[in-house]
């Protein structure tokens, strides 16, 4: 059995001259390129991405807040020189306002504009006119499968549209083509990749699971969150990055309600650095652990466990 | 590799994890796409495109070790060849990693000798050094025998007992002074003797995997997912997992059934309206109005066994029904053992009903005798003082087991609160087979509830709240 390779079906399909060439060569060369652009990969989001790129399919990036999900997209995008595109989810979005909409103000000024010299014939015609790509307004999914420049799509958590607006997406995750029924199909000029990320807040459907590959991206461990630290904040020494990112696990091992994220944790050093520090002592992180965590309850547990005080501290 | 990928899909699928037709194709794909020969990259091509729920993942892991062990791991060729079985060890030559050669040279170590290997390789961080010394502790401690039908667990268990654990991490914690280094040091040595235990697992894993056949295995080592563990039996380790996947859990609840309210928007026809619309259409009726809907949220009465045996279940319970409390019009809580005590006072206030969960064993007065369950007294402790509170608006949700440590069951008392409230609810979780032997009585107090459930499971505990709002 002969199969095609998926770029090369993917490419029939769209019926495009030349399949578009891969992006990524190998997860290493994944590796390597997005921390040229400053962004830390371990083996799972390598290997997810260049699987992405190789089998031309969407990924759905999952976990908590701040672990770089987002900041994954934009690495690609500008590993790959291609510009992303981001459709921002809420609850309430609807195709007008993810897919396309008419320019309809536009459309009724060619009517006036034509008034007069519309008879019955003409009709027609000016009907195919104001159906005509000029007056459609491409929101971000239509304008990623139009483009004819290299874009990365990235639909930032999908969590929050309603279960029914996800079927909008399907057309676009599966086909890369876009339908409008006054204008016939959009089919996409080139291989976006496509980046779907979520918090979890609900379980997100089956069909829209099955179209994707799953990513899961959880807190760091010590030493990518030392190296994130490191790459990220100028001017910090390698031991007191350590001492943060050990500092930072601790406090996700205790009950917390929000866990202090990575985003936070970079915010922390920037502060220590700021401070002049060249490791913690006690006295520091207790006067600054409200950077790491946005809850009172949190910042009192957090002091008794990791610094052995009581109610004593103000 | 093809069959070798389907046997994998139906230990998943035995495992609970949902694969589909498609999935499987996907599966199929990236493994022709990417190098065969690189396992952690295969492993996440696998992970990608047949698990889609972060929950899942560890159930996964443990599959892929058994299926794709380490050892049997040589080339693309092997595993591409369909004929070979994939546990049939190949040979030490092309088996990865310096472990192979080395297990029967360094048997001679003395036990001082291994433990000071053990603390070494861990101190440095050494990989190599930490899977020779894992190696090595199996083949000494574990006293594996071939063809013993055992899970790993006691092998585990005999290999951790002999090591003095506590020693080694004590050893790896000494450290500079001051409370916050102090507490990262010791957290830094469980996380290394973590590491170490991990390790000793995998181990063990793969000389069963050698000696009985992945799939044999497969099915001894098989965990079941975080919301089909027996909340009633369920280990330390089992126990974090529920708690963790608890609060998911409830938000998911709550957004579902927010969203459903929302969706059922239209109530009955309102007649009124419809007619005054249909004078302008010549009192014809062609735009029907409704009535807007009437929330229907019923209040909620949940009394808790909250004894040993069942205490676990209850405060899962009584998290859950919290956290989707505004989904109810009012929600009172009541836990027992042998005294009955009310604590809803204790979630009103706090913004987490994590931590009301986590102040009733302190703060609720339920023990009037000898601190064994007794539904009858309960029940009848409630009766006197609540009764005039069930309503037809009420429905009343019971937890436990209803082993009444042979006292006075007194099922009369809740017949009457069945004929009071609007519905009677008894969740239990023991497994229904258990139902009715020794002192579980629950068949006296079946009668006089409309619905009597097994609850063992939050998949369960989940899907029949969600039918209670």
């Amino acid at each position: 059995m002969t199969s095609l390779d998926p770029r090369q079906e993917l490419a029939q399909r769209l019926e495009l001259d030349q399949v578009p060439p891969a992006n990524f060569a190998s997860p290493d060369d994944v590796r390597t390129r997005l921390a040229a652009q400053g962004y830390l990969s371990d083996e799972a989001i390598a290997s997810v991405t260049f699987l992405a790129d190789r089998l031309a399919k969407p990924v759905l990036v999952e976990g908590p807040a701040g672990t770089g999900k987002t900041a994954l997209a934009r690495a690609v995008a500008d590993a790959t020189g291609a510009r992303l595109i981001r459709l921002q989810c809420y609850e309430g979005l609807d195709e007008s306002k993810a897919l396309y909409e008419w320019n309809y103000r536009k459309q009724l000024l060619r009517i006036q504009a034509g008034r007069g010299e519309a008879t019955g014939e003409e009709w027609s015609h000016l009907e195919e006119d104001i159906f005509a790509e000029e007056f459609l307004l491409r929101r971000p999914l239509l304008e990623a499968i139009s483009a004819t420049d290299p874009v990365v799509l990235l639909i930032d958590e999908v969590d929050r549209v309603e279960l029914e607006t996800e079927a909008l997406l399907l057309e676009v995750l599966s086909e890369y083509q876009v339908s409008i029924p006054e204008l016939g199909t959009v089919r996409a000029h080139q291989i976006p990749m496509v980046f779907l990320t979520s918090n979890n807040t609900r379980e997100l459907s089956e069909a829209l699971k099955r179209r994707c590959l799953y990513l899961y991206v959880g807190y760091p461990d010590v030493a990518r969150e030392r190296d994130i630290i490191v790459e990220r904040v100028p001017g910090i020494s390698s031991a007191l990055a350590e001492q943060i990112a050990r500092v930072v696990r601790s406090l996700r091992t205790l009950d917390l309600k929000k866990a202090p994220s990575v985003a936070e944790t970079l915010d922390w050093a920037r502060t220590l650095v700021l401070l002049g520090r060249e490791e913690i002592g006690d006295e520091d992180a207790a006067a600054t652990l409200h950077i790491l965590l946005k809850y009172q309850t949190d910042i009192d547990r957090a002091t008794k466990e990791l610094l052995g005080r009581g109610k004593t501290v103000a | 590799m093809l069959n070798l990928l389907g046997d994998f899909i139906a230990e998943l699928r035995a495992a609970g994890i949902p694969v589909s037709m498609t999935e499987h194709m996907d599966a199929a794909r990236a493994m022709q796409a990417i190098d065969l020969g690189d396992r952690p990259l295969v492993r996440a091509a696998l992970a990608a495109t047949l698990v889609k729920d972060g929950d899942h993942l560890p159930v996964f892991y443990t599959a892929f070790d058994v299926f794709f062990s380490m050892r049997s791991w040589s080339s693309a060729e092997e595993l591409l060849n369909p004929q070979e079985d994939e546990t049939s060890a190949p040979t030490g030559a092309n088996a990865p990693g310096p472990r192979r050669g080395s297990g029967g040279a360094s048997s001679t170590m003395s036990a001082e000798e291994l433990a000071e290997l053990l603390f070494r390789a861990l101190r440095d961080g050494d990989a190599n050094a930490l899977r020779r010394g894992a190696g090595e502790a199996v083949t000494r401690y574990a006293g594996m025998e071939p063809g013993r039908p055992v899970g790993g667990t006691y092998y585990l268990y005999r290999t951790l007992r002999n090591l003095d654990l506590e020693n080694l991490e004590r050893r790896l914690s000494v450290g500079e002074a001051g409370e916050l280094a102090e507490r990262l040091a010791r957290d830094e040595a469980r996380a290394r003797v973590e590491m170490l235990k991990a390790e000793i697992e995998r181990e063990i894993r793969e000389r069963l995997v050698e000696d009985r056949g992945s799939q044999a295995l497969a099915k001894s080592v098989r965990k079941p997912l975080p919301e089909d563990v027996d909340v009633m039996h369920a280990n330390r380790e089992e126990m974090a997992q529920l708690e963790h996947a608890l609060r998911p859990l409830s938000r998911k609840l709550a957004t579902r059934l927010a969203r459903r309210r929302r969706r059922r928007r239209r109530g009955p026809v309102d007649l009124r309206h419809t007619v005054r619309r249909s004078l302008s259409t010549g009192g014809v009726p062609i735009d029907l109005r409704f009535k807007p809907p009437r929330p229907n949220k019923p209040e909620i009465i949940v009394i808790a066994d909250i004894s040993g045996s069942v205490a676990s279940f209850a405060r899962f319970t009584l998290h859950l029904v919290h956290a989707i409390s505004s989904q109810f019009s009012k929600v009172r809580s009541f836990v027992f053992v042998d005294g009955i005590d009310e604590v809803t006072r204790l979630f009103e206030g706090a913004d987490d009903p994590a931590d009301a969960v986590a102040r009733i064993n302190a703060e609720a007065d339920v023990i009037a005798f000898d601190g064994h369950s007794d539904y009858g007294r309960a029940f009848s402790v409630f009766h006197d003082r609540y009764a005039k509170d069930v309503t037809r608006r009420s429905t009343v949700l019971i937890l436990g087991d209803a082993r009444n440590n042979y006292h006075q069951a007194h099922p009369e008392v809740l017949a009457d609160l069945h004929h009071r409230a609007r519905a009677v609810f008894w969740l239990n979780p023991e497994p229904l087979g258990y139902w009715n032997s020794g002192d579980s009585i629950i068949n006296q107090y079946a009668p006089h509830c409309d619905r009597v459930v097994e609850c063992r499971t939050l998949r369960q505990l989940e899907a029949f709240v969600g039918e209670l709002a």
